[in-house]
């Protein structure tokens, strides 16, 4: 058994693509049409190979509020790693990408969390190298 | 809610340290801070909880950005506390000089 896919939800899934695309730098790996919807999934361009995130549609109506009290509290539906935290922020506030947590020092890991506007909230994390 | 029972509670007090620190943090980044920085194991519910009574205390305000909620450290219900017991101006503080000297 091998972890090769993992998912987000995401309201509109062409927004979606471009955002996962253009503004946080991932690379289309599959784009196979479904019907109303399409199964799109996108890796990083430091690992091709490596476990593909899924851009599924937030159709199911528990979707909706469950998405809707994650945003409210503030809490990531998922973490991608990053080399460094600050560069990141920097590079995507650029892009015009909203945080509501900047880069913050936790002692073993720096995070920061920012809005991905097809309704979820994304943390980047890195590792602080251990003493 | 008065003050004195809101600041009662060490992991209230350090969700105040915490929104000093920065101010308009969401119940997660709280938590982060919390369990990260001192320790504090406590749920996301008894946090919130927390928060509840801090703000009822008046010691802090939400607000919404984009869909999230989001604390601030309101500090003026503190200003009680100094004009019930003003702080002597006078240099007769000498005995708890000497006690803190002690430790």
């Amino acid at each position: 058994m091998r972890i090769n896919w993992t998912s987000v939800c995401v309201d509109d899934q062409e927004k979606a693509l471009r955002f996962y695309t253009e503004t946080l730098g991932f690379r289309v790996k599959h784009n196979i049409p479904l019907g109303e919807h399409a199964w799109i999934t996108v890796v990083s361009e430091e690992a091709p190979e490596g476990t593909e995130l899924v851009l599924e549609p937030a159709g199911h109506p528990a979707v909706v509020p469950f998405r809707k009290a994650l945003v409210e509290d503030g809490i990531p539906y998922t973490a991608f790693a990053v080399d460094d935290v600050e560069a990141e922020h920097e590079r995507l506030v650029a892009e015009g990408v909203r945080f509501v947590q900047p880069p913050t020092d936790l002692g073993t890991v720096i995070t920061a969390v920012f809005d991905d506007t097809c309704g979820n909230l994304i943390q980047i994390m890195e590792e602080k190298a251990q003493p | 809610m008065d003050i004195y029972r809101a600041i009662a509670d060490r992991t209230r007090r350090a969700i105040l340290d915490e929104l000093v620190d920065r101010s308009g943090q969401s119940l997660f980044e709280l938590c982060a801070r919390l369990i990260m920085k001192h320790g504090i194991e406590s749920s996301r519910q008894a946090i919130s909880q927390h928060l509840d009574v801090l703000e009822a205390a008046g010691l802090i305000r939400t607000r919404r950005e984009g869909r999230s909620k989001l604390h601030w450290f309101e500090g003026s219900p503190l200003k009680a506390i100094g004009e019930r017991w003003p702080i002597s101006t006078d240099e007769d503080t000498s005995h708890s000089t000497d006690e803190d000297n002690e430790k």
